[in-house]
């Protein structure tokens, strides 16, 4: 006998394809759940809606990122050239109106800070990296990632109940329901 | 008369229209476990024999010519080298830009055709964008041994020296160290960002083990959840959003370390414009080079179809007849300025002892992918390769011509010299070449050369109204508008 105990994480329940997925993936907003996902291989246009998401937040995130950018560029150059060591070369002036010369580095920043920003910001949003997940635990799930859809409804969600919510994915068109479990 | 006042709805109203059918992306309707068995397959299954031949000599042209090229380099000094005081740049700077232009079809194919909503981009991009990596790696070699001693190559990042004087931050060189720096990173992040579903794949299929706790790793931990979908696309086409302005960026720096010299064959404001079609053309050259023998050592004809050939072969068109056309511009342009300095270097490009590098230019250049007018010649992959290559060696010439009969031939007579590289010099560009391919079949080995996620995307039934078209077939007749449906 084992004497590990375990955890119920929630429902897993497999849909034949993007369609059934979408379908049920509005059911399952217009219940109410809060804490689900549908999992697929690839993005599904329009699924965003039908889950009832938001549109993400990460431009905000880069518009920020890429301004810090552009005024570091600034910064850099025109405390170097114009305040800490003046320099005439290419009969340029040490001044304010040297700028357009930095612009190209200016650039250049503001991409590099975006970009950094978006990697960052958008592991942030999805909560990765980490090295497991009780989801990995299910002997189907390896298939989300090749040509499986499926819907994981979690046991956190104040509305889960271990027979209605099985019966409720069973419903919507949901195969192969399994409860998923971690251990503690 | 009564006909006149219809307008061309009414009169169309019930007239079924064709509706032409879309050449499809993916032949013979594979599945979507297909597509992951057959590109999964690449790296999971041996090595055909012909990796081997091809990795085997590659690795080691790389580690003599790069490895054992920049030690005699660094250890004797950059004598070695055929630079002389004046053709300072020489094959160095050639060989730099050569591969940095390499690796903007990548970008362009990442980036520019996703915000264009290319489709067809899905199958070439990963490697496209490989390739941008590595050509950008061979490229770094160039200028960072180039500075003479290396181990001053410090320098070039924004750090004061010790007489706390700083980087110039006017001077185009600088402007290429940050460009190119940044273009690395991005594109780095863009490439391995794109992964991250993919390698997630291949981590599912793995046997537990080493293998599946390295792909798990680099995978961190994607599960394909929508709550991440949803991020992820967004930071996708955020990050296409931000390499098209730099992809353009990138190689336009590049020429202004040309263009704002005062230079006569140098000084004009056509470069960057004619730098940027001439490495977009030069680097689908590449990627034509290299994915038409992959496509058929593994087999993937039906992902990447005779369609993206005879894209591509019309990209090299277009970007060739702009290049082209930049070149006869030029020409025009020192003619018809009066200035007799940039008109002797034209006439010393044509006619003088460089004549035949800048006749390889014009033919390989402006004639060869004159053919791709002809469906004909896009259909025939011996000619799409020949033409392929006239370009992958144009483009090498066109830097060339401008590098060196420019530098060759100054302001002042005394200083006119000929220049011929040394050993040292074909040896380390071999050396690159060398690397190129090793490190392009060593990510054959081990990194989805296509991705996975974006060609599933491409399939028809990927859409999740995919069923609703099948229960109301689309003939082409207009029954009811939108609004009328919502109105009711």
């Amino acid at each position: 006998m084992s004497t590990t105990r375990k955890r119920v994480y929630g429902y897993l329940a497999e849909f034949k394809n993007p369609s059934q997925l979408y379908k049920a993936a509005e059911k399952v907003r217009d219940a109410g759940f809060k804490k689900w996902d549908c999992y697929s291989p690839y993005p599904i246009h329009g699924l965003d809606g039908a889950m009832g998401l938001k549109r993400s937040i990460l431009p905000w995130f880069v518009f920020f990122g890429g301004i810090t950018g552009t005024a570091t560029a600034f910064t850099l150059a025109y405390t170097t050239q114009v305040v800490l060591y003046p320099t005439v070369v290419q009969g340029k002036p040490a001044n304010i109106f040297t700028v357009p010369a930095f612009f190209p580095i200016m650039f250049e920043l503001t991409i590099l800070f975006s970009g950094f920003t978006v990697l960052f910001g958008l592991l942030a949003l999805i909560q990765l990296p980490r090295l497991n997940h009780p989801l990995f635990a299910s002997r189907q799930f390896h298939r989300a990632t090749d040509d499986g859809f499926f819907i994981a409804i979690e046991a956190r969600d104040h509305q889960f109940s271990p027979e209605k919510t099985r019966e409720m994915l069973a419903e919507f068109g949901g195969s192969n329901i399994e409860l998923v479990e971690e251990e503690e | 008369m009564e006909a006149s006042t219809q307008t061309a709805q009414e009169a169309n109203a019930g007239v079924k229209l064709p509706v032409l059918e879309r050449e499809k992306l993916i032949l013979n309707d594979r599945s979507y476990h297909w597509i992951t068995e057959r590109i999964c397959g690449v790296l999971e299954n041996r090595q055909p024999l012909l990796w081997w031949l091809l990795f085997v000599p590659s690795a080691l042209i790389a580690l003599l010519g790069v490895g054992g090229g920049l030690f005699h380099l660094v250890s004797t000094g950059v004598g070695v080298w055929g630079n002389t005081n004046r053709v300072m740049w020489g094959w160095p700077i050639v060989n730099f830009v050569f591969w940095i232009g390499i690796g903007h079809a990548g970008t362009l194919i990442s980036a520019i055709l996703f915000l264009t909503r290319q489709n067809w981009r899905t199958s070439i991009n990963r490697a496209a964008e490989a390739m941008t990596i590595f050509a950008v790696m061979c490229a770094g070699i160039f200028p960072a041994f180039h500075v003479g001693r290396v181990w001053f190559a410090w320098f070039l990042a924004p750090i004061p020296n010790a007489n706390a004087i700083w980087q110039n931050f006017k001077s185009p060189l600088l402007w290429d160290v940050f460009a190119v720096s940044t273009y690395f990173t991005i594109s780095l992040i863009f490439w391995y960002l794109g992964m991250v579903p993919d390698l997630a794949t291949i981590r599912d299929r793995c046997k537990p083990g080493l293998r599946k706790i390295l792909y798990g790793i680099f995978a961190l931990g994607w599960r394909g959840g929508n709550r991440q979908w949803s991020h992820y696309e967004m930071a996708y086409l955020l990050l296409a959003a931000l390499s098209t302005p730099l992809v353009l960026s990138v190689h336009s720096v590049v020429s202004f370390d040309f263009a704002t010299s005062v230079v006569p064959g140098w000084h004009t404001t056509i470069f960057p414009p004619y730098f940027v079609a001439g490495a977009i053309f030069g680097g689908f050259a590449m990627v034509l080079t290299i994915m038409i023998p992959a496509r058929f050592i593994y087999g993937l004809q039906d992902m990447i179809t005779m369609k993206h050939i005879d894209n591509m072969a019309k990209i090299i068109l277009l970007t060739g007849t702009i290049v082209g056309y930049a070149y006869l511009m030029e020409l025009f342009v020192a003619f018809y300025s009066g200035a007799i300095y940039e008109m002797d270097a034209f006439k010393f490009r044509i006619a003088g002892p460089y004549w035949w590098a800048y006749a390889a230019m014009m033919s390989l250049n402006v004639i060869s992918p004159q053919f791709f007018w002809f469906k004909k010649c896009r259909e025939n992959l011996w000619v799409v390769m020949a033409i392929a290559m006239c370009v992958n060696i144009g483009m090498w010439f066109e830097r060339f011509v401008i590098i060196v009969t420019t530098l060759a031939r100054m302001w002042l007579p005394g200083d006119w010299k000929t220049y011929s590289p040394s050993a040292q010099d074909q040896f380390l560009f071999v050396g690159t070449i060398g690397m190129f391919l090793a490190l392009f079949l060593l990510f054959l080995r081990f990194l989805p050369c296509i991705n996975i996620a974006e060609v599933k995307w491409t399939l028809p039934q990927s859409d999740p109204h995919h069923d609703d078209i099948e229960e109301h077939p689309d003939d082409g007749a207009v029954k009811e508008a939108a609004y009328q449906k919502e109105l009711s």
